[in-house]
């Protein structure tokens, strides 16, 4: 009984403990970037004296930031649309068109989905100079797009399986082409896993550095993610231009984040209940 | 026939892209392994590539801090389904500590890089913490001294891969029917029994797809944090085989080393896979 109460007694302390543990730097970013530099060396840990914007606009004019924000969000629509349009068709095939070797590629999928980016980065680099697409957004939305599909792939077949075959039938007897029940049938009833895919995918590319570092070094074409990294060494010491930065690159990914909560927690969930 | 020749349009974009993309490279990357670039040709060298990385005391530390942070691995599990157990009794604002475990999950590598390289800088806002309560002799150079530096990398993962473990253990923690718990408890189990014989075999599976998933990370994903916060330094105290594949391809212009590298580092991530089917198909018999 004595012990039970302890663990009763400790929980919630130990909550709130993980809980500070994991918002503290997000919130040493969030009031450094409202601080000037004269109050940020007064003060490192509190809310800011004087709240101020200027690190904002700072960050925004003074260096081509908005270039590179812009960069980021073509990548993202881009690869994004692509790859849930090529997963999409090569879903339905595995799912509902009886291809031979179905069961094959879906295993290749879980296969690729772990091979690490870096081993193509050396011949896909060769390849994009030979072809000229180096410092391309085609080049690099290529090769977001197949990064992409193993998991796109992998989690439209599941759900497009759980569309019930009756259904598919019966449109065809309407007379319906396969890719009019494609359309109007499977697409209307996937929209949670679209949702999820989208959401999972754009923090993907979002967030991704190796590729851009690699494939995108002119400093026009840079995305956000490089950007940050080379406006982090310009502004050593100012520290709240640098955060600013940082809160601006992050604002998209809280938007997605918080609009699709429950979306993207299925994606990210959905490898581990579909094991086989 | 009709049905398996549309199947395979509706599957064609998706398998040139792959082609383009996997097949391609990696096919490439092999022969590359065994061959040296030279004034825009390449030629065959057989072995040599992979002897000079055998030799190289770089690549040793490389793949041998890769190693270093599997570590993680099972702290971050063990931890993730300890909070997932303490948040599947929905206390009091377990939503808003859900949301805050998770966030660091979504925040960008660089993004956290370059906090956590100002906050452990040896004048950093984490040791003038140390400082002001007392505990200077904790306030080490976190991320300057070669000692430390792998730690504070591995307590940088440990802060953002958390809340993946929390929140996957969590949503499976939930679809676990209630009667068994309730079972459990009749029987007179007291906390720590009733989720040692209930919770934890559940949660097995996604265990170890979490766990799988985390070592493929530890081993392939973590260029962004050395990238941002060390360059693999002080004193190569934290390169990594990414980043030495990165460095000695693109700034060393040794592609072939580089290559011989990643076939390596392909060989380590399809010894995980083959180990994750046995264990899948071990489970489901």
């Amino acid at each position: 009984v004595r012990i039970r109460r302890w663990t009763g007694i400790l929980k919630q302390p130990v909550l709130w403990v993980i809980t500070l543990l994991a918002l503290f730097p997000i919130y040493f970013m969030l009031v450094t970037s409202l601080k000037t530099p004269e109050d940020y060396a007064a003060n490192h840990f509190g809310l800011p004296a004087h709240p101020t914007l200027s690190n904002f606009t700072e960050a925004l004019g003074g260096s081509k930031f908005i270039i590179w924000f812009g960069n980021s969000v073509l990548l993202t629509v881009g690869s994004v649309l692509a790859s849930c349009l090529i997963a999409m068709l090569a879903a339905f095939a595995l799912a509902k068109l009886n291809v031979p070797g179905a069961g094959f590629w879906y295993n290749l999928m879980t296969v690729l989905m772990v091979i690490p980016p870096v081993v193509m980065v050396i011949p896909l680099f060769q390849f994009m100079v030979n072809i000229g697409l180096i410092n391309s957004y085609q080049g690099v939305i290529l090769i977001y797009t197949g990064l992409l599909l193993p998991f796109s792939i992998f989690l439209l077949t599941n759900f497009f399986r759980e569309v019930p075959d009756s259904l598919l039938e019966a449109a065809a007897i309407d007379g319906a082409t396969t890719f009019k029940s494609l359309v109007e049938i499977i697409l209307p009833l996937s929209t949670p896993a679209f949702v999820t895919l989208v959401i999972v995918n754009a923090l993907w590319v979002w967030n991704e550095l190796l590729i851009s570092v690699v494939f995108l070094q002119n400093d026009m074409m840079k995305t956000l993610m490089v950007g940050l990294t080379v406006f982090q060494s310009r502004y050593t010491l100012n520290i709240p231009a640098t955060m600013a930065g940082l809160v601006i690159a992050t604002i998209p990914i809280l938007v997605l984040y918080i609009g699709g909560q429950k979306f993207f927690i299925e994606g990210l969930t959905a490898g581990a209940n579909k094991g086989e | 026939l009709r049905t398996s020749v549309t199947g395979y349009l509706f599957l064609l974009p998706a398998i040139v892209v792959l082609v383009i993309v996997f097949l391609y490279p990696i096919v490439q990357i092999i022969r590359y392994s065994f061959s040296t670039y030279q004034m825009g040709t390449w030629s065959f060298v057989g072995f040599q590539n992979y002897r000079i990385m055998l030799h190289d005391p770089i690549f040793l530390r490389a793949f041998r801090d890769n190693f270093e942070l599997l570590l993680v691995v099972p702290v971050l599990t063990v931890v993730g389904v300890f909070l997932a157990i303490l948040l599947y009794e929905r206390g009091r604002f377990w939503r808003t500590h859900r949301f805050a475990v998770f966030l660091p999950y979504i925040l960008a590598i660089p993004v956290v890089g370059i906090i956590f390289g100002y906050l452990f800088q040896y004048n950093g806002v984490i040791n003038e913490a140390f400082r002001t309560i007392g505990l200077g002799a904790l306030a080490i150079d976190w991320l300057g001294n070669p000692k430390y530096s792998m730690t504070t990398l591995m307590l940088v993962i440990f802060w953002k891969e958390l809340g993946f473990a929390v929140v996957l253990f969590l949503a499976r923690l939930l679809s676990v029917p209630a009667e068994l718990y309730e079972a459990a408890r009749l029987d007179g189990a007291g906390w720590w029994r009733m989720h040692w014989h209930v919770s934890v075999p559940q949660l097995k599976r996604v265990i170890t797809f979490y766990v799988i998933i985390e070592m493929i990370t530890m081993m392939s994903w973590v260029f962004g944090y050395v990238y941002v916060m060390t360059g693999g330094g002080p004193a190569n105290s934290t390169m990594v085989a990414e980043l030495y594949i990165y460095q000695t391809a693109f700034q060393f212009n040794n592609p072939g080393l580089a290559s011989a590298v990643g076939v390596a580092l392909l060989i380590v991530s399809g010894v995980f896979v083959a180990v994750q089917f046995l264990l899948n198909r071990g489970d489901s018999r």
